[in-house]
């Protein structure tokens, strides 16, 4: 049997081109820099839907509160380098704070599972958003917290499009590389079974809220993460960042790519952001689109875009082999299952 | 009128629309397990329909029916077409809602333009009663009628008649109940049209009070939540306890501490999901 070893190369092969062609992608785009920065959002917008993913796709928990700690890590940043902090102790301490604030959504959200879970994190994202909202001596309000500058990490100025761009490459390929390690590891395989069997999880001897608690923080931590990225993208934060709408678009991400996979939130955030934008320079109504977007999505491929197009593809390979004799011939029909 | 009574008065009046559209909600999730994130959307699209017969010059009461009506139209057609298929999926029920909610929010934005709409409060509810030489007015007064009203006929209806016991029949077995002959899926979509019909019923109710405005649907939706988590799911009476708390703590906050207005609010469900995760009359956990 050749065919894992096969697959194992060509798996290989698709992810180096696929590498190379991220890589290079400013000096395909280096006069259009619109296109990198959509390319940097897409990927900033891939850590968030990444980090979603781990609770909704891995533990089985749907939050729609992500938007509210990807932006307590835009705020603390932005807060911080207003009282003249250092980029540097800036997105560290941000880091903190956004894991505090994701420890404190866990205790709370993980009283309950499934829809109790849904409904706290909902009410919790929208806290996020009404402090920044309406405690305008600490937030600055509707009016959000502007930024003067990006960093520079050691002497490199990301202010240009393509240097951010770079920078946002790093940061994602090191969240989806985590992200592959984690899911394969004995940690995401007792995540899985937390999803799939709790009750039999909780008599193996595992603590099943220890480990979702876990998985929340590790989720919060990229969603932190996302968040800066998010503002030192904008240079800007306001409360629409939190708000409900905001979390349900990482949703989206992660849902209409598909739940638990690799590479479903990633494709999920390049549609939301080109759809975004493309979306806005013809319409008004991007809520409109989104929300038909999530009723398509529904009623023709629930499982989501990745898993939905390899189903199709399958389906397809499958029609291909029976209808053509010398392939047929090779590969006998049994193996068409 | 002195600041406290008036405030008093307010979060009375609040507390009564806040039970007229979680009750509704507190029913669907209750009974059907199904996440409604569209329950503020009902609440605005009503009070929308509601003002928009009030400016034709339609008798205010005729108005808040007739935008129940439509309301429970709509909601049952939703039900009875879409979420009927996705039955017991929580995600895809809540994709759906969603994708309804944000649908609906930018339909109303494109027909009722950004501008707040505010209705003149009905004539013969206008001016105030004297009580003990304090002066209450009528209209907040109506409204914590009306939903004390509502809530009685509900609890009638869920606990003494024969539609309420077969509704909490389909709930407890469901597949049980189908096969003693109740038409469990029909019970359904009655209950989800009488949820939007009594959010557009509130909607209509607040508005002279509230007003109608973009973005109402995600301000009522979290308030909604916390009604239903603080009083428990699926009860009538922790929906209009948890109501009433609800009423006082958003006047009392927004009039005493307004930047931490929106952090009071969920203090108490942030303290019953640690001290009573069911709520304060709820049976189960979420």
């Amino acid at each position: 049997m050749s065919r894992p070893a096969s697959r194992i190369t060509s798996a290989a092969v698709v992810s180096a081109l696929l590498l190379a062609l991220l890589a290079t992608l400013p000096v395909w785009l280096g006069r259009h820099p619109y296109y990198v920065n959509i390319a940097s959002q897409i990927l900033l917008w891939s850590v968030a839907a990444l980090a979603l993913n781990i609770l909704v796709g891995y533990a089985g928990l749907v939050s729609l509160g992500h938007a509210g700690l990807l932006a307590v890590a835009g705020y603390a940043v932005g807060l911080l380098l207003q009282a003249g902090g250092g980029h540097l102790v800036a997105c560290l301490a941000a880091i903190g704070v956004t894991l505090a604030a994701s420890a404190v959504f866990a205790v709370l959200a993980l009283r309950s599972t499934g829809i109790g879970f849904l409904m706290i994190t909902l009410a919790l994202g929208q806290i996020v958003w009404g402090v920044a909202y309406r405690w305008a001596s600490l937030t600055n309000g509707d009016n959000g917290v502007t930024l003067a500058s990006r960093p520079a990490p050691m002497g490199l100025s990301l202010a240009g499009a393509g240097p951010f761009y770079y920078a946002t490459l790093v940061i994602f390929l090191v969240a989806l590389l985590s992200m592959w390690v984690l899911v394969r590891s004995p940690f995401g395989a007792s995540l899985a079974g937390t999803r799939d069997q709790p009750r039999r999880m909780t008599a193996l001897g595992f603590n099943v809220w220890l480990i979702r608690f876990v998985a929340f923080l590790i989720s919060g931590f990229w969603c932190g993460v996302s968040g800066l990225l998010y503002v030192y993208y904008h240079q800007f934060i306001a409360p629409p960042a939190a708000a409900l709408t905001a979390s349900a678009e990482i949703l989206l991400m992660v849902i209409s790519g598909g739940t638990a996979t690799l590479l479903g939130p990633i494709v999920g955030a390049a549609i939301v952001v080109i759809m975004k934008n493309v979306a806005s320079a013809y319409i008004e109504r991007w809520n409109l689109v989104l929300g038909l977007i999530f009723i398509l999505i529904i009623s023709f491929m629930p499982e989501g875009l990745v898993p939905g197009s390899v189903r199709l593809a399958r389906a397809g390979w499958a029609w291909a082999r029976a209808s053509l004799p010398i392939k047929s011939a090779r590969q006998p029909q049994e193996r068409t299952s | 009128m002195n600041l406290w009574l008036t405030l008093t008065v307010n979060s009375v009046a609040l507390g009564g629309v806040l039970f007229l559209l979680s009750s509704g909600f507190s029913l669907i999730f209750g009974l059907m397990r199904i996440p409604n994130l569209m329950h503020g959307s009902f609440f605005m699209l009503g009070a929308y329909l509601g003002v928009t017969l009030l400016a034709r010059g339609v008798n205010f009461w005729v108005a808040a029916l007739a935008s129940a009506a439509a309301m429970a139209l709509i909601g049952g057609l939703i039900e009875r077409f879409l979420l009927r298929r996705l039955e017991g999926q929580t995600l895809p029920q809540v994709l759906l809602t969603l994708g309804f909610a944000f649908i609906i929010a930018d339909v109303c934005l494109m027909l009722w333009t950004g501008d707040p709409w505010q209705p003149a409060t009905p004539g013969h509810l206008r001016g105030a009663v004297q009580v003990a030489g304090l002066y209450f007015p009528i209209y907040r007064l109506v409204i914590v009628l009306v939903a004390v009203a509502v809530a009685v006929a509900l609890w009638l209806l869920v606990d003494w008649t024969r539609l309420g016991a077969m509704i909490r029949a389909g709930v407890d077995d469901a597949p049980i109940a189908r096969v003693v002959g109740i038409r469990v899926s029909r019970l359904f979509t009655l209950v989800f049209a009488l949820g939007a019909a009594l959010a557009a019923f509130g909607g209509v109710m607040g508005a002279p009070y509230l007003s109608v405005y973009p973005g109402l649907d995600f301000e009522m939706l979290p308030l909604a939540l916390i009604v239903v988590i603080l009083g428990g799911v699926g009860s009538l009476l922790g929906a209009l306890v948890g109501s009433f708390i609800i009423g006082f703590l958003y006047n009392f906050g927004t009039a005493l501490l307004p930047d931490l207005a929106y952090v009071i609010l969920f203090l108490p469900m942030v303290l019953i999901l640690v001290l009573r995760p069911q709520g304060l009359f709820g049976k189960v956990t979420t």
